[in-house]
């Protein structure tokens, strides 16, 4: 804490953006997502991403696999059968019979994941070209001119989102379309969402509508619904893109307590100063104390 | 419906959002289950056991909407003494005839209308009443009180008796108590101050009953007085863009524009016999101006060459001679009997049933014209099928010229859709097509100039109908040579062609050939000049109906027979529920939408003795189309199968029907040949052989039979293989294995997918067994980035007798771990099962099969 490394802050001034405009985010909201990749479609459309590949892969209806410099929105499908499930035994009772279940219902749950734009956001603390930069808006966009494929961000993403694209080296990952919002219009993956799954706007208007929604799905007996990367002092001290979640987070493929990998960096420094200085010190006294 | 639909799906998640409970029904649990609060799986075929089952709750417990039904519903009708039942025939209705497979409709008329009745000879022409409003003379016997014995409430409620939710839970793999809470949900959400919609989609019309699945649907929609009411109403998706369109202005064999229908070389050999044919004379109702529609249409085709004495041009009209269906077509074209055929964004080599017989079909042509996007499969089955592996084509020896024309997209060309609401949205061009890619008006166009300059000299007969078509119209674009669509749209609406002025509404139309209009119920989409399918004005600057957003077809009304959302009196059967009423004071009808009923015609209005057409309308005959003005909870004529819905079980099934001793459909349209086996079904024996039931549908990620998506990357990528969805336990059952190979075999064919094990199927208990289901997609073919066996290929011919649609929504199949055989091989491969099955040449599945047929 203490430091603009971690803990809440505002990043677009924090950037030394003068008159910056409102943090701009996307709130994700599972609950009404129908898993339709309307927004990897869109999102590829627009930025000319790369396709992933033609790979059934066998997780439920996803065969984009994950977040990649390929895939910039991904859509996760989880298939969770009822408890308890039939072991192999056909015909054992009708569907939805089951008794001491918890829940009788077979639930799909799908997730449309995305960069999650952190306040902190290690990424661009390693960057060493500065090809990663915060924007005005809040948000954190690679410059692919600039990037020179080095995947220091890879490693620093808590996250795992930044990833570097095969035969081309470089870094690659969602801009929230940078070249989309300066123009005041919606980014692509929002604009194609037909269930209104992903909300694009003023992040301190989306996080008031996220607790709405959820204390909504909450009161009509959805216990499991809850908020993620909402929170302004978790580990990256908030995320620009949050999710309202019906199960935990690592359900989804989602770190349960992502914390900024560079959260540690002002101390290690000067640790790292405390050391050398130490060092040093140890040298002086060893000359010092030289036999004549 | 968010599987195929994920743009309308916007409004269940909406109406979700705002406190709707959301059931969805189905055989798998789909994107569209994992939004709802409560998934029904069921087997597939067994609907109208389900919704009869909820026709018995309702009438059991009396929870109809009794004023509704009393007042706008043929409930109080008294039914010919001569009616027997399914229930005392064992499954027939009464005048089933053994020998053409067809009823005799005289005994199911109204008390004392018998003979109004035609039979129903010829199954070749079932859609001549799709929409007509059958024939029955205005004034038949009525109960009021519904407790006559004849009565069609009291028919109903006796057919539907053993409907029992026990038999629901036998029949469908739905315990009671899930049924019990789909009924209690639908009527309790029914009545005075709400209303409940259902909606369905092609899940329900491709059955060898579908039709009938259509008409319990609509029967509780009526009990329930869901009809004509905002926030009712019996919502058909359509499978495509525009497909409400083509119908309206059909593409189908048997229909002209508006659906008046294709006259008959028999039953209309004049003017006058087709025009009654429509109207009914003596009839009540908006059928009786179909004269005026008729000759505006013909007025729209043949301009000043059509005149009242050559009956406007009547003679030149195609006539029908029988099946002229895209199935019958298919295997006329192996028979050798069509030389010439047109393909237009269509890809039946890939997307419809028996894919083989398609295939094999277009290879028997001397031409083959296929417009596309794309090179589909069935502009290369010649070359690149699977009958080249097995040698039942041989590219050199395939007789076929293949003409390929590339055509322009949606998005580059102008023109209007018709969605499933009825409304015409105009559409503008986005950028021009690319390369010689042109629009369909364009190839028609100037396909139909070179054909009339070919034939410009010509006094053969048969040349005079394409020598007298209009064929003017204004030429627009960069090239200069692309007709206007606007100026088609504004022939389409019609004109008074003694002025020019674009007629307003259907009501100008007159029979003296004075007005013109290329489909009556889209006349008023030119109104006062304008394009009124091109307003987009936004829901805040209007009432909520939004009249002002694009235009539906009729007189943009939004809701049909809305007059039912007012009480007999005309008053809103609630304030929650106002729509339409009747305004005393103005004298006349009024409300959020546009009334659909006669402006000035009080409620209380009652037709004198001789009136007919649409004077003959009573004031609270709320279903103003119908010839009685009533919605019909039982149909007195018009269906080829049945006045009510009865269940028969799929024309393949491993489950003896435990309703009837008849199995099927007796009346479905089959083609007994041997390049279109049916798998056996009891009481036939071996229906072991195919001991599965399967399902075959859309993936959200591509669309239809592959040819707008599995070219491009970034769809191909998101469902990049062929698969089958089983569950875990057929996967133990059979030894199969997530993302291994399997194969699945029919009596027409055998393709192999990969494996999907989920738990988002489940096997049922149907009659004490356990039934296991499996699903395909359908989208894959042998053309684009990626590949694949069709889903369809595995698929017979049998068809609703009523509609001509295929059922192919359930079957039979075996399934069996690792590839399919190649080449040969595989021929005798599916041979072998079609042995072990009975079905030897010259095999014929039984139609009828009560005890007395067995016996």
């Amino acid at each position: 804490m203490g430091n603009s490394l971690y803990g809440p802050l505002d990043p677009a001034p924090d950037a030394g953006y003068e008159n910056a405009p409102p943090r701009m985010g996307f709130f994700t909201d599972t609950s009404v997502c129908i898993g339709c990749k309307a927004c990897e479609v869109a999102c590829k459309e627009w930025n000319a991403v790369p396709d992933d590949g033609f790979d059934l892969l066998g997780q439920s209806y996803d065969n984009t696999g994950g977040l990649s410099a390929n895939t910039w929105r991904h859509v996760a499908f989880i298939e969770q059968p009822s408890e308890p499930v039939f072991l192999g035994m056909p015909g054992s009772d009708l569907p939805g019979r089951a008794e001491d279940a918890e829940r009788t219902d077979f639930r799909w749950l799908m997730m449309s994941n995305v960069c999650k734009h952190c306040t902190h956001a290690g990424c661009l603390d390693v960057c060493p070209t500065g090809a990663l930069f915060r924007t005005e808006f809040g948000t954190v966009v690679v410059q692919e001119d600039i990037c020179n494929g080095c995947g220091y961000c890879v490693a620093a993403c808590p996250y795992g989102v930044i990833d570097r694209r095969e035969g081309d080296g470089r870094a690659w990952k969602c801009t929230m379309c940078y070249d989309r919002i300066g123009d005041g219009l919606t980014p692509a993956c929002a604009q194609a969402c037909p269930t209104q799954s992903i909300q694009y706007g003023e992040l301190d208007v989306l996080r008031l509508a996220a607790t709405e929604r959820v204390e909504k799905l909450r009161a009509e007996g959805v216990a499991s619904a809850r908020l993620y990367g909402h929170d302004e002092e978790d580990g990256v001290g908030g995320d620009g893109a949050f999710f309202l979640l019906l199960d935990e987070p690592e359900v989804y493929g989602l770190p349960p307590d992502p914390v900024v990998t560079t959260k540690d960096l002002p101390d290690m420094w000067k640790r790292a100063g405390l050391a050398a200085l130490t060092m040093a010190g140890a040298v002086v006294v060893a000359f010092l104390g030289r036999r004549p | 419906m968010a599987e195929a639909h994920p743009v309308g799906f916007q409004w269940v998640v909406e109406a979700k959002n705002r406190g709707a409970r959301i059931f969805h029904i189905d055989p798998r649990f789909s994107r569209t289950s994992a939004l709802a609060h409560t998934h029904v799986p069921m087997r597939a075929g067994a609907d109208i056991a389900f919704l009869g089952g909820v026709i018995n709750y309702i009438l059991t417990n009396e929870k109809d909407f009794r004023e509704y039904v009393v007042a706008y519903t043929n409930a109080s009708m008294i039914v010919s003494e001569d009616f027997r039942d399914t229930e005392e025939l064992d499954g027939l209705f009464s005048g089933y005839d053994t020998e053409t497979n067809t009823y005799v409709q005289a005994s199911w008329a109204y008390e004392g209308m018998e003979q109004h009745d035609e039979p129903h000879a010829d199954t070749a022409e079932p859609m001549r009443h799709e929409s007509h409003g059958p024939p029955v003379p205005r004034d038949s016997p009525r109960d009021p009180t519904l407790q006559h014995p004849r009565c069609v409430y009291q028919i109903l409620k006796r057919h539907y008796a053993r409907y029992t939710p026990e038999v629901v839970e036998r029949l469908c793999g739905v315990p009671q108590e899930k049924f019990l809470e789909v009924c209690a949900a639908w009527t309790e959400n029914s009545g005075r101050e709400r209303t409940t919609a259902l909606v369905y989609s092609v899940g329900w019309t491709q059955h060898s009953v579908g039709v009938q699945y259509i008409r319990t649907g609509a029967i509780i929609q009526l009990l329930l007085g869901n009809m004509g009411r905002p926030g009712g109403g019996v919502l058909a998706l359509r499978g495509h863009a525009s497909i409400q369109g083509s119908t309206d202005i059909p593409t189908l064999f048997n229909l002209l524009p508006g659906y008046l229908p294709m006259p008959h070389h028999e039953k209309h050999e004049t003017f006058e016999q087709w025009i009654d044919a429509i109207r009914h004379p003596g009839q009540k109702g908006y059928w009786s101006k179909a004269e005026s529609y008729a000759v505006s249409l013909l007025k729209a085709y043949f301009g000043t060459a059509a005149t009242e004495d050559n009956d406007w041009g009547f003679d030149w009209l195609p006539r029908l001679t029988g099946d002229h269906g895209t199935y019958r077509q298919a295997l006329d074209m192996i028979d050798g009997k069509i030389r010439g055929y047109f393909l237009l964004g269509q890809n039946p080599a890939v997307g419809s049933a028996n894919g083989r017989a398609q295939r094999l079909g277009m290879a028997n042509l001397e031409w083959l014209v296929v417009r596309d996007l794309y090179m589909i499969e069935s502009a290369t089955f010649w070359k690149g099928g699977p009958e080249g592996p097995t040698g039942e084509i041989v590219p050199e020896r395939c007789r076929t010229e293949v003409f390929f024309m590339p055509a322009a997209s949606h998005a580059e060309k102008e023109g209007t859709f018709t969605q499933t609401q009825r409304m015409l949205q105009w559409r503008e061009k986005a950028v021009d097509p690319p390369g010689d890619a042109r629009s369909e008006l364009w190839f028609f166009y100037h396909l139909g100039k070179r054909v009339r300059e070919r034939l410009a000299g010509s006094t053969l007969p048969r040349d005079q109908a394409i020598r007298n078509l209009t064929w003017d119209y204004d030429l627009i674009g960069a090239r200069g040579d692309e007709p206007d669509a606007a100026d088609v749209l504004k022939e389409i609406n019609g004109y008074d062609l003694t002025t020019g002025r674009l007629l307003s509404t259907f009501n100008e139309m007159k029979p003296d050939g004075s007005t013109s209009g290329g489909c009556w119920i889209y006349t008023g989409v030119f109104k006062d000049g304008v394009n009124q399918a091109a307003r987009r004005k936004p829901g805040r600057e209007q009432n909520w109906v939004a009249p002002e957003w694009g235009w539906a077809w009729p007189a943009n009304r939004r809701t049909l027979y809305n007059r039912a959302s007012a009480d007999p009196d005309g008053n809103p059967w609630s304030e929650r529920k106002r729509y339409v009423w009747w305004d005393n004071a103005a004298g006349e009808w009024t409300g959020h939408d546009v009334p659909d009923f006669e402006k000035t015609k009080p409620p209380s209005y009652r037709p004198p003795e001789d009136a007919t057409g649409v004077a003959a309308i009573a004031g609270d005959d709320a279903f103003i189309m119908q010839g009685d003005g009533k919605g019909w909870l039982y149909a007195p004529s018009g269906l080829i199968d049945g006045p009510m819905p009865t269940h028969y079980e799929p024309a393949e099934s491993m489950v003896r029907n435990p309703l009837y001793g008849q199995q099927s459909n007796p009346t479905r349209k089959v083609y007994d040949r041997d390049d279109n086996l049916t798998n056996p079904s009891p009481p036939e024996k071996h229906s072991e052989v195919f001991p599965y039931v399967f399902s075959t549908s859309r993936l959200t990620e591509h669309h239809t039979a592959g040819g707008m998506s599995r070219q491009l990357a970034y769809l191909s990528e998101l469902q990049p293989e062929m698969f089958v969805e089983v569950s875990p336990e057929l996967a133990a059952e059979r030894g199969l294995t997530h993302l291994g190979w399997a194969h699945i075999v029919t009596a027409r064919a055998a393709i192999e997918a990969k494996v999907l094990v989920t738990s988002r199927l489940t096997p049922l208990r149907i009659e004490g067994r356990t039934i296991h289901q499996l699903w395909l997609p359908y989208h894959w073919g042998s053309e684009g980035l990626v590949t694949g066996d069709s889903a369809n290929d595995l698929i017979g011919i049998t068809l609703d007798p009523n509609v001509l649609i295929q059922e192919s929504k359930v079957g039979t199949c075996d399934i069996q771990p690792g590839r399919r055989p190649i080449g040969k091989a595989l021929l005798a491969y599916v041979e072998g099962y079609r042995r072990r099955a009975g079905l030897f040449p010259g095999h014929h599945t039984p139609i009828v099969t009560t005890e007395d047929a067995d016996g």
